[in-house]
């Protein structure tokens, strides 16, 4: 039978989303619903002095306005926790409605339920509250100024935690020693994610079993599960069901637990009715989980001969007013252990200090640490082809990691399992026609006018998120790895139920196809199942493009056990060995005797039926497995940007992007196309549109799609694409991950393209967003 | 305090009170059920609520449904007749034109505008044309390919 693996079949997901059949969150409806509408504070730090709620509460449809006070009384945790600690977190609490302090504009003071949804936003707006504004500080690197506004009482300076990993000393030494040496002072621009369907929640309890159902949009119900119930609502974790229906786009905003959906979940309770809260815009990007935020100092040292002898990095990372989930993992054990780049060096030091802001809290977002790493060691390396005279190319070249030092330890923590650099930049600079590209820019230099650049940048990743052994031994108090449970059923069809839940990149698809292959049954016979807490006996979700590495890895796992069973069943009925038999194309065989074999369906049948069966077997053919990783995956790839850039007004145009990528082996070559093409968007819009930008009295100033430049389709150019392949050598299907890999590479590639076109004016960095003033700001000065 | 509308939506005319204020993609959403317009910024802005209006594609989000009072509106339920998809549907689903599919009705129904004026449209005028709408999750890449795809099946 053909080849399903690494087969571009359309997806199945398609009917119902092209035809407006899809069903996400907020279209969802239930009997007796009401609708909820949450207070904001509108200062970024204010005491609250009191709140009057009689005017809302007045409101002829109105059913409930609830504060801190209706939490305090309920008796139940009431808080927003943080997920993953570190040694030594400062851990403030985080209240799901703030009591008697907010700590950013968007921070819940009430909760107004209503009848109907405009009802519900009247109300809102009639309840009074009594503020008494205090100084705030939104800006990283501000906060941790002497004198600035505390945050929280229990974090003096404002530190959330100081955290470093490799050798100081050593780093130190090879500096002393250092032949060249290029420095940078950068900002890592924040970033609100803009999944285009806002934040929503219909919550509906039910009074008469304790039971409640939640539906939202959620990348992992079953962690959302467990911190609503254990910090938020204190229900038993068994009687809260979880679903993700279609889920609009995610990129890591839809992983945490806010306190928005655990405010609606007690709602429903106290009305025992089902409540349904969508956000607005303005309100999802208030209180969605912003990306990035770093302002890092960075320096490499290297010898004559153009070697890297040391790396030394020093980062203030925003936490924003609280901690969220997965907040205090994202800048360090996603960016620290990634410094090493493609590269082979010797000596690195990085250290990190996450800092509490009156803003948005900070988390993961498409890369979540792995794009400030890369910007950071790719920028450096830009700096360092100008410096050794090297350029761009031999520069990356001379210190590629050779493809025979693999497993290569790096200088922190993570050892690098496969790779093979050389032949992805070989084919970028072809793809790119870098030669000619080179004469050009020659000539536009000597003839002036608009100028042309080419970046680069090499990135490495680490994805399969996360596993335990690795991350608990640099003191993670989390570890994660995924589920499946592979069903075959009595008529030889297979349905899937994996704790990977997706929201866009077509897993139901994906991982009919590894099914599909592994069984040697058509794709149409495999039913995948997730997003569900009630369906799905637990899984880690869909982020840090882990689902085919850690979640595939499961299935595969679950269906080696299923042939396995089913080979001693055939082994009974055919009267053989199991030793002896084969599964291939969906039929079990006696190994050199052709004629004696069964098919799958007979065996699945037979599973069920249990008339004639194996007196050591259970009856049924299914199969549950936990996959935790050995070790993280790691895509690379050169990525190449050519940019015009006009030196009057300081305008840019994308001209060209290749891309050329390793991410092992390929199950849907459609689908990992279309990852890459959504990262290389959101990335580029990075460097060059993109920033959330909060004024000193910690307005967010950029909190609408007005003012917030999300790239749209007049922006953007195709994108040129390939791919070497370098299989993951740990996990059964050789598949690395695709999910970030355009986030992570694009931004230093977009921003090296710009400064190299602006070389001949001496300028050797602009920090993002590239905006036209600053370019020509730049050019000016 | 209500307003009587009637408009024809998707060739079925419909008759009802509601009240001024209400947005007509509220109006589609909840009172008609047909959910396949999103909201995605409630400004004009992402486009996820485009539907057709007398054959223009609007934004449903800025406008009240008793400015609708008269016309004929065309939802994404609409497009497909005969249960045969449209061109635009099978090209958004042969090219990978959508991921999330959240944006992809206000997309298929903005595209389907552009091609009513341009039936062969080159890949700079699929980009103009569309860039009322926002996508976070293609890159666009695809979703040129799709159109291009549309347009060569109804010419």
């Amino acid at each position: 039978m053909a080849r399903v693996l690494g087969t571009s079949i359309k997806r199945r997901e398609d009917p119902a989303l092209i035809t407006g059949r899809g069903k996400y969150t907020d279209d969802l409806k239930a009997e007796g619903m009401a609708h909820a509408a949450i207070v904001r504070s509108p200062y970024a730090h204010a005491r609250i002095r009191g709140i009057d709620t009689s005017a809302a509460e007045a409101l002829p449809g109105v059913l409930a306005v609830l504060t801190a006070r209706d939490v305090a009384a309920a008796g139940i945790p009431g808080v927003v926790p943080v997920g993953w600690l570190l040694p030594d977190l400062v851990t403030p609490a985080h209240p799901m409605i703030a009591a008697d302090t907010v700590r950013h504009v968007g921070d819940a003071v009430a909760v107004v339920v209503a009848e109907d949804r405009y009802l519900a936003r009247d109300a809102a707006d009639r309840v009074a509250v009594d503020y008494e504004p205090l100084d705030a500080v939104a800006d990283v690197v501000a906060a941790l100024e002497d004198g600035a506004p505390a945050v929280h009482e229990e974090a003096p300076g404002n530190v959330a935690f100081d955290w470093e990993i490799g050798e100081r000393e050593s780093v130190d030494a090879a500096f002393a020693s250092a032949a060249h040496t290029v420095e940078l002072d950068l900002r890592n621009n924040r970033l609100i994610p803009h999944a285009i369907e806002p934040r929503a929640v219909l919550a509906s309890y039910d009074s008469s079993t304790g039971e409640m159902t939640i539906h939202m949009t959620s990348q992992n119900p079953h962690v959302h599960r467990l911190l609503m119930t254990l910090a938020s609502l204190g229900m038993p974790e068994h009687k809260v069901r979880i679903v993700a229906p279609e889920v609009g786009g995610g990129f890591g905003s839809k992983i945490h637990h806010y306190a928005d959906e655990a405010i609606v979940g007690l709602c429903s309770m106290k009305l025992d009715r089902p409540v349904k809260w969508t956000a607005t815009r303005t309100e999802t990007n208030l209180t969605d989980a912003h990306g990035r935020d770093h302002s890092t100092h960075c320096a490499m040292a290297l010898d004559a001969d153009g070697r890297i002898t040391g790396l030394r990095v020093d980062t203030a990372a925003a936490m924003g007013a609280y901690l969220s989930t997965f907040a205090p993992a994202v800048p360090t054990y996603l960016y620290g252990t990634l410094l090493s780049g493609q590269y082979d060096i010797p000596a690195i030091h990085c250290h990190v200090t996450g800092v509490f802001t009156h803003t948005a809290p900070v988390d993961a977002y498409r890369g979540a640490g792995r794009p400030e790493a890369t910007y950071v060691v790719e920028r450096l390396m830009h700096l360092a082809g100008d410096a050794t005279g090297l350029g761009p190319v031999e520069v990356r070249r001379r210190n590629f990691v050779s493809p025979d030092a693999f497993p290569y330890q790096t200088q922190v923590a993570l050892a690098y399992d496969s790779g093979n650099y050389g032949p992805a930049m070989d084919r970028a600079l072809e793809m790119i026609g870098y030669d000619d590209l080179k004469s050009e820019q020659a000539s536009r230099r000597d003839n002036g006018g608009k100028q042309i650049g080419i970046g680069f940048s090499s990135y490495i990743e680490a994805c399969g998120l996360a596993p335990s052994a690795v991350v608990g031994s640099l003191g993670a108090q989390a570890g994660q790895w995924e589920s499946a449970d592979v069903r075959v059923h009595p008529t030889a069809s297979v349905t899937v139920y994996t704790g990977s839940s997706s929201h866009g990149q077509g897993h139901e698809t994906t991982f009919s196809q590894i099914v599909a292959d592994k069984l040697g049954i058509a794709p149409e016979a495999v039913e995948v199942i997730h997003g569900d807490t009630d369906l799905v006996q637990f899984g880690m979700g869909t982020y840090g493009s882990r689902s085919a590495a850690v979640g595939g890895s499961a299935i595969v796992k679950s269906v080696e056990k299923i042939i396995e069973k089913g080979k001693k069943i055939a082994a009974h009925l055919l009267e053989a060995s199991a030793e002896d038999l084969e599964y291939e194309d969906g039929n079990f065989r006696v190994a050199g005797s052709p004629d004696r074999s069964l098919g799958l369906g007979d065996v699945a049948l037979q599973a069920y039926l249990a008339h004639n069966y194996p007196d050591d077997l259970e009856p049924g053919l299914s199969a549950t497995s936990f996959y935790d990783p050995a070790n993280f995956t790691y895509p690379f790839g050169t990525h190449v940007c050519v940019v015009e850039v006009d030196t009057e007004t300081g305008s840019i145009e994308l001209l060209r992007y290749a891309a050329v990528d390793d991410v092992g082996n390929v199950i849907n070559p459609m689908i990992v196309d279309g990852q890459l093409h959504g990262g290389l968007a959101q990335g580029i819009g990075q460097a060059l549109w993109e920033n959330a930008v909060y004024d000193e009295s910690g307005q967010l100033v950029s909190g609408s799609l007005m003012d917030y430049a999300v790239p749209k389709i007049h922006n953007l150019i195709p994108f040129e694409l390939d791919r070497t392949t370098t299989p993951c050598p740990h996990n059964p299907l050789g598949v690395k991950g695709v999910g970030e890999a355009g986030a992570i590479a694009s931004p230093a590639a977009v921003v090296n393209a710009v400064v190299d076109a602006l070389a001949p004016f001496g300028i050797s960095h602009i920090d993002m967003p590239l905006t036209p003033e600053k370019v020509w700001r730049a050019v000016n000065s | 305090m209500t307003v009587s509308i009637q408009l024809e939506v998707n060739g079925k005319p419909v008759q009802a009170a509601v009240e001024p204020r209400r947005l007509l993609v509220h109006f589609l959403r909840e009172d008609l059920g047909l959910t396949g317009a999103n909201i995605g910024c409630e400004t004009s802005l992402c486009g996820a609520c485009t539907v057709l209006l007398d054959g223009n594609a609007v934004k449903s989000c800025t406008m009240l449904a008793a400015q609708a009072d008269g016309a004929s509106v065309t939802t994404i339920e609409g497009l497909a007749q005969n249960g045969e998809l449209h061109p635009l549907q099978e090209g958004f689903w042969e090219k990978h034109g959508l991921q999330c599919g959240y944006c992809t009705p206000g997309m298929i129904l903005s595209a389907n505008y552009l091609l009513a004026q341009n039936p062969s449209p080159n890949d700079e005028e699929i980009r103009e044309g569309l860039k009322g709408n926002i996508c976070r999750c293609t890159g666009y890449h695809n979703i040129v390919e799709a159109v291009k795809y549309a347009a060569e099946r109804m010419s």
